[in-house]
């Protein structure tokens, strides 16, 4: 009875991997099945989409969520985490059969390794027990180690995938130690336990395992100081991993710290804000400060992407329901602005077919693709926060957010920072509109390229206001579900 | 009394051959050793009552790790002279490696001395009575309580063996050597691929 209510709430989970499952035998069977496989794949992202998104309707939490004796939960936060994660999955693999078509075509294994990132994302965000935690960390980060070196013959990308796996293998290495230590010294290895033995002092064993624990997570979602790997891997992975790594693990790994930070660890609040507060400002500022020397358009990107996962753990360092709500409201557009800029320069080839990823290669691109050049302008003032797009709605929900929760100084910081981070984004658009044509960027787009950067282009527009309510609502229920504990 | 003599057997055995896998010559005869002490570390534990714990370190250390050892150290060619070249200068580090773990050894076994850890009792009768073996009760958690994370596990193992062959497989066009055609194995038949002969006495056969 209890594994069958079990079985239940984990069916997403169940359709992602008999599909994975049955997809590598389809691949092993019938040569050259990439194109089918990946549609295949994309239909069962689809599908636990569709089983996800009831949790999330209605709101679900407590004890009901709880599956496998408490080592799994599927309640309303993990479900809008999922639901990012699986769209942002089911996007990359739309955009991926172009692009490895220039070198034969595409291999089955890309959407199932996909498929299994998937999973391993979705374990993470439902994980309610360190066990949990660690397995879906790994099976994620496997995946993604292969995916980050998938095109062989390119040396760039096999560094890629070299540096992302030593990496990341410490950071696991690291958080593998706190949750041990984090074990030793509460004598469980669940959230719930974790944190009811933390309610009293805390110890100087559990306070190295949370420092150990939120270092190795902050690896994962590449805050600084543990962001080193992120531009290199970004720019070494294909662009296609690149805008995978870009947005849902970084959404998975974020839902993670937020569950552990104000679940396992909720009773020492005192105790990861100040870690939270630090790693939120110094992304914040390297990442706005390195990214403006950069002359590659993804490195640049990994850059931004350093620069929002620091607004984002502000939403995290406020620790109140408002926090978390603005928190996941920021993951969703950053997702959206991601997805866009990524596929953008997907889409950025010459004449020759290849990839174009040097910010001198789009000058003037203004006069010879205006369509694409529109988009990318839009991207860039989103992500730069300016008011009429929608990216500015996310920073002003989060600091609104530090605000109310007596963080002025932080959230002051950031705005005064987010200011840097202006600079290149808007210094991109200038090379597009104003410089001369350098000509490089011809030919022409597929259709699903073109149709991401049109939905997200649209999001992203004044347009995207339409969707505060929806958005902030679904965010709020899954916060509320998030903090029930408390 | 037949559990000390036991006792001092295997233990003994433990320590020579662990003695002599550090002095054997030949690489060969130390992984050999090696297995010895191995199979007596396996006897130890099911004197504890660790059956589960002998069990593993009989299969997989013996049967997988020692064997694949014994492969790489007959497959590599290692210069043990050439090895030990350095001995004299990597003395220091030695003794003062040694002399940490002599050190986290007297301070392990004085704080289990002054009661400031609980491990049980060495004759073992504090240790929790289970009306279960070991191997059962680890049974019942991994496929039970644990059943969720057991089977993820197994599919990150898959994944890893995915990703190793996606990045190193490179498949053989037909004709070349080395192309594996799975169709043609499975179709072939023991008639075609074996021959009886009867080779006269005295004659040899002709292939």
């Amino acid at each position: 009875m209890q594994l069958q209510s079990s079985l239940a709430l984990i069916a997403p989970e169940i359709v992602l991997s008999l599909a994975g499952l049955a997809l590598l035998l389809i691949a092993a069977w019938s040569r050259n099945a990439g194109r089918l496989v990946t549609i295949l794949a994309a239909v069962a992202l689809g599908g636990a989409s569709v089983l996800v998104a009831p949790a999330l309707c209605s709101g679900a939490m407590g004890p009901d969520t709880l599956a496998f004796e408490g080592q799994f939960a599927a309640d309303a936060f993990a479900s809008f985490a999922k639901i990012l994660i699986f769209v942002s999955a089911i996007a990359c693999l739309m955009v991926a059969p172009r692009f490895f078509d220039r070198d034969g075509a595409i291999r089955a294994e890309y959407p199932v390794l996909m498929l299994f990132a998937a999973l391993g994302m979705a374990i993470m965000v439902s994980a309610t027990d360190f066990m949990t935690l660690y397995i879906g960390l790994e099976l994620n980060s496997l995946a993604a180690y292969v995916l980050a070196s998938f095109m062989r013959s390119d040396d760039r990308s096999a560094e890629a995938g070299l540096k992302y796996f030593v990496l990341g293998a410490l950071a696991s290495g690291i958080l593998l130690y706190g949750i041990s230590l984090v074990y030793g010294f509460t004598g469980t290895t669940s959230f719930e336990g974790a944190r009811a033995a933390m309610s009293g002092e805390l110890s100087m064993g559990m306070l190295f395992g949370l420092i150990f624990v939120l270092a190795g997570l902050a690896f994962k979602i590449a805050a600084v100081p543990f962001h080193m790997w992120t531009p290199d891997v970004y720019e070494g992975a294909p662009t296609p991993v690149t805008t995978f790594f870009a947005t849902a693990p970084k959404v998975a790994a974020v839902a993670l710290t937020a569950r552990v930070a104000l679940d396992a660890f909720g009773m020492q609040m005192d105790a990861w804000r100040q870690i939270v507060i630090f790693a939120a400002l110094a992304s914040i500022v390297v990442g706005a400060l390195g990214a403006i020397g950069q002359s590659n358009l993804k490195r640049l990107l990994a850059y931004s992407s350093i620069n929002n996962v620091g607004f984002i753990l502000i939403g995290l360092a406020a620790g109140t329901a408002a926090g978390v709500s603005a928190m996941l409201v920021y993951l969703a557009i950053y997702v959206a602005m991601s997805l866009g800029s990524f596929v953008a320069v997907l889409m950025l080839r010459n004449a020759q077919g290849e990839q174009v990823e040097g910010l001198a290669d789009i000058a003037g691109l203004s006069s010879t693709r205006p369509l694409l050049a529109l988009c990318l302008a839009v991207m860039m003032f989103s992500l730069a926060g300016i008011p009429p797009l929608f990216g500015f709605w996310g920073k002003f929900v989060v600091f609104w957010a530090a605000v109310e929760a007596d963080l002025v100084a932080l959230a002051a910081i950031g705005i005064a920072a987010s200011v840097i981070g202006a600079f290149y984004y808007i210094k991109v658009v200038k090379v597009m509109y104003f410089d001369e044509p350098a000509g490089v960027v011809t030919g022409r787009s597929d259709w699903a390229h073109w149709l991401i950067l049109g939905v997200t282009t649209a999001a992203m527009s004044p347009l995207g206001y339409l969707l505060t309510r929806v958005l902030g609502d679904l965010a709020d229920r899954a916060a509320e579900a998030l903090l029930f504990v408390a | 009394m037949i559990q000390t003599l036991a006792f001092y057997l295997f233990a003994f055995l433990v320590l020579a051959s662990g003695v002599f896998t550090i002095l054997a010559r030949n690489p060969v005869h130390s992984v050999l050793w090696l297995i010895l002490a191995f199979f007596n570390a396996a006897g130890l534990m099911i004197l504890v009552g660790a059956e589960f714990i002998a069990a593993l370190l009989v299969i997989v250390y013996v049967g997988a790790v020692a064997v694949l050892f014994l492969f790489v150290v007959m497959m590599l060619d290692i210069d043990f002279a050439e090895l030990r070249a350095g001995f004299v200068k990597n003395f220091p580090l030695g003794i003062a490696i040694a002399l940490v773990l002599l050190a986290e050894l007297i301070l392990g076994i004085g704080a289990y001395r002054a009661g400031a850890l609980e491990l049980g009792v060495p004759d073992g009768s504090a240790a929790p009575l289970m009306d279960r073996s070991n191997l059962e009760n680890l049974g019942t958690v991994l496929y039970g309580k644990y059943l969720f994370l057991f089977e993820a596990a197994g599919i990150i193992l898959l994944v890893a063996m995915v990703g190793a062959i996606a990045l190193t497989h490179r498949g053989r066009p037909e004709g070349a050597r080395g192309h594996q055609d799975i169709g043609k194995q499975v179709r072939r038949r023991p008639g075609e691929a074996t021959e009886m002969k009867k080779p006269e006495i005295g004659k040899g056969v002709e292939l």
